[in-house]
């Protein structure tokens, strides 16, 4: 478990960061130049924080007071945290093999051939980083971390170098490393789609700050996190498990908490598999009847539990469905409808608008 | 072309004060390539200058400087005699001396270049991986600037074996002590009827300086960081 509380001043903003992580997968989330590399930075012991303290399974790896010298600065070699970066940084002076062992733990305890197995890089132990294509040279980038054994993984926006054929490879992946390997890992990234995919946890940063940090779908599904002026739209994270899928219509049916969902995508999913889904609030209609003669396949009968303000003229209306669900209409509609806390409502959610991911 | 016995004392000495010169200055050099590469402090550009100045400022001068620093009456040349009995001046070390002053300039720009090429971050990764720095700098930062090593290496030992200024200036002109090519081409050159034996020097002088130029691009190709950089 990581406990990190640390300040730094960076160029143009303070990074402040306070937070616990959990075993499983936390994503750092957050728009680009938040400062989120520096927190990875500062936690590995590659950067000096101006003051706080950073503790790793009950190990405090470095404590600062204000204004005074670390009284503990673990340096960073032994800090046994292992580091992705984003752009693979592999040593060009030396082949694949050597790349591998590098930081090869003493006292081992992976298996090296199964390691070269999981990630597929067998083939490439003798050569170099530059004749690697880029999903290639990540795969032996993860790899080499991986051998050297360490408590805590960090991987620093490790899809941002990569195509899509490859970035899906890569997190497939890493969800197989989560898997088999019993290791916590602190996720960077920006892409909404990752996050969903991957995290169990989400640290929300913006410009140097944590927002919030909980388990990903409650803060995913918290309307307050998001303003309308954002990068993000409101929306809400629903748990759920593929039933079937109609090869010929591309239609998948979803059992969640809020009954069967029928959405789009998902073309590589099978029935059993977990899926996460998130409707975006600006995506469902609110009716206060079902309707037969409408092409929206979702209906979902709920009751209000809360209405609030967002943008101007819009509000928020929180639903109860079996989960609550968040949905934006305007001030007009609100009227129009004479919602109130407490109205029966029918939610319409076109199968198209909803983000899905297997999980 | 057979030598005699003065021609080989003049090329048997330049390249001994050559090569104690580049292995008296390299790891000078480095330290200093590094400290303006990557060590952001006060003063820095002053350092810089002071570092620099012997390429600018004429040789004599330098020289003279090196008269007045390390001569017997000098501040350090005299602590130097009486402390551990050093005499520089008149002497092939002092020749060392003056080379190496005039190469170092040139080698801290080659060693720097190499340095600001080279991404910091793969010395993070290598401690992330677990390694200290100074298996950090063995293992990943040297290789990786061998290229820029190599490259002052030649660059300074070309200049030592060209040395003319600081170095008559410093250590004067006597045979087998302190004549080097440049000098003892200079002494023909004062003399008439030296004509064949300044032109047997002159051909001397450009082998070396080729070979030098030759042995350095091959150590390059060999070095693993070349093989990256081809791609």
């Amino acid at each position: 478990m990581l406990k990190v509380s640390l300040k730094k001043q960076l160029s143009d903003f303070q990074l402040e960061a306070d937070f616990e992580t959990a075993s499983g997968v936390t994503a750092l989330f957050g728009p680009s130049g938040t400062g989120k590399t520096q927190l990875v930075r500062a936690i590995s012991g590659l950067e000096l924080p101006d003051e706080g303290q950073i503790a790793l399974d009950g190990d405090v790896l470095f404590a600062r007071s204000p204004n005074a010298a670390a009284t503990t600065n673990c340096p960073a070699h032994k800090r046994k945290i292992g580091f992705v970066f984003q752009d693979h940084l592999l040593f060009p002076h030396m082949n694949v093999r050597r790349n591998l062992t590098f930081g090869l733990a003493t006292n081992a305890q992976l298996k090296f051939d199964e390691i070269l197995k999981t990630l597929d890089i067998g083939h490439l132990l003798d050569r170099k980083p530059r004749d690697l294509s880029g999903g290639e040279s990540q795969r032996v980038a993860i790899g080499r971390t991986l051998l050297s054994e360490p408590r805590l993984l960090i991987m620093d926006e490790p899809l941002s170098s990569l195509d899509k054929a490859r970035k899906s490879e890569i997190l497939s992946l890493i969800e197989r490393i989560r898997d088999q390997f019993d290791i916590s890992l602190l996720y960077i990234t920006h892409a909404l789609d990752e996050v969903m995919r991957l995290a169990d946890h989400l640290i929300l940063m913006e410009r140097g700050q944590i927002r919030a940090h909980g388990p990903m779908t409650e803060i995913l599904s918290r309307h307050d996190l998001f303003p309308p002026s954002g990068d993000m739209d409101v929306g809400s994270v629903l748990t759920g498990q593929v039933q079937s899928r109609d090869e010929k219509l591309n239609l998948t049916t979803i059992t969640s908490a809020a009954g069967p969902l029928l959405v789009t995508g998902l073309e590589n999913a099978s029935a059993g598999d977990a899926v996460r889904i998130r409707l975006r609030a600006k995506d469902i209609a609110i009716s206060l009847n079902a309707h037969s003669d409408i092409s929206t396949l979702n209906q979902l009968n709920g009751k209000v539990t809360s209405i609030h303000d967002h943008a101007a003229g819009v509000v928020l209306l929180e639903i109860n469905v079996g989960v609550i669900i968040t949905a934006a209409i305007t001030v007009k509609s609100l009227q129009a409808l004479n919602l109130e806390v407490g109205t029966p409502i029918w939610a319409l959610i076109k199968s198209v608008t909803v983000n899905s991911v297997e999980h | 072309m057979l030598l005699s016995p003065e021609e080989w004392e003049v090329i048997n000495l330049s390249l001994k004060i050559a090569s104690w010169c580049v292995a008296v200055a390299i790891l000078p050099a480095l330290a200093m390539a590094w400290v303006l590469a990557r060590c952001d402090f006060f003063g820095k550009s002053l350092l810089n200058t002071v570092v620099h100045l012997p390429m600018v400022i004429p040789p004599v001068v330098t020289g003279y400087f090196l008269l007045v620093l390390l001569g017997r009456n000098g501040v350090i040349g005299k602590w130097l005699y009486n402390t551990f009995d050093i005499t520089l001046i008149f002497t092939w070390k002092g020749a060392v001396i003056a080379t190496a002053v005039m190469a170092f300039p040139l080698m801290v720009r080659s060693i720097r270049a190499g340095i600001e090429a080279l991404d910091p971050r793969l010395e993070d990764a290598a401690a992330m991986l677990g390694k200290d720095r100074s298996t950090t700098f063995l293992t990943i930062t040297l290789p990786l600037i061998f290229p820029a090593l190599v490259s002052a290496f030649t660059l300074g030992f070309a200049r030592a074996l060209g040395e003319f200024g600081a170095t008559i200036t410093f250590v004067s002109n006597i045979p087998g002590e302190t004549r080097t090519l440049p000098i003892a081409i200079y002494s023909l050159l004062q003399v008439p009827g030296g004509e064949d034996r300044i032109f047997r020097l002159v051909i001397i002088s450009l082998i070396l300086s080729f070979a030098a130029l030759a042995f350095s691009e091959w150590l390059v190709r060999k070095s693993p960081a070349r093989q990256m950089k081809a791609s």
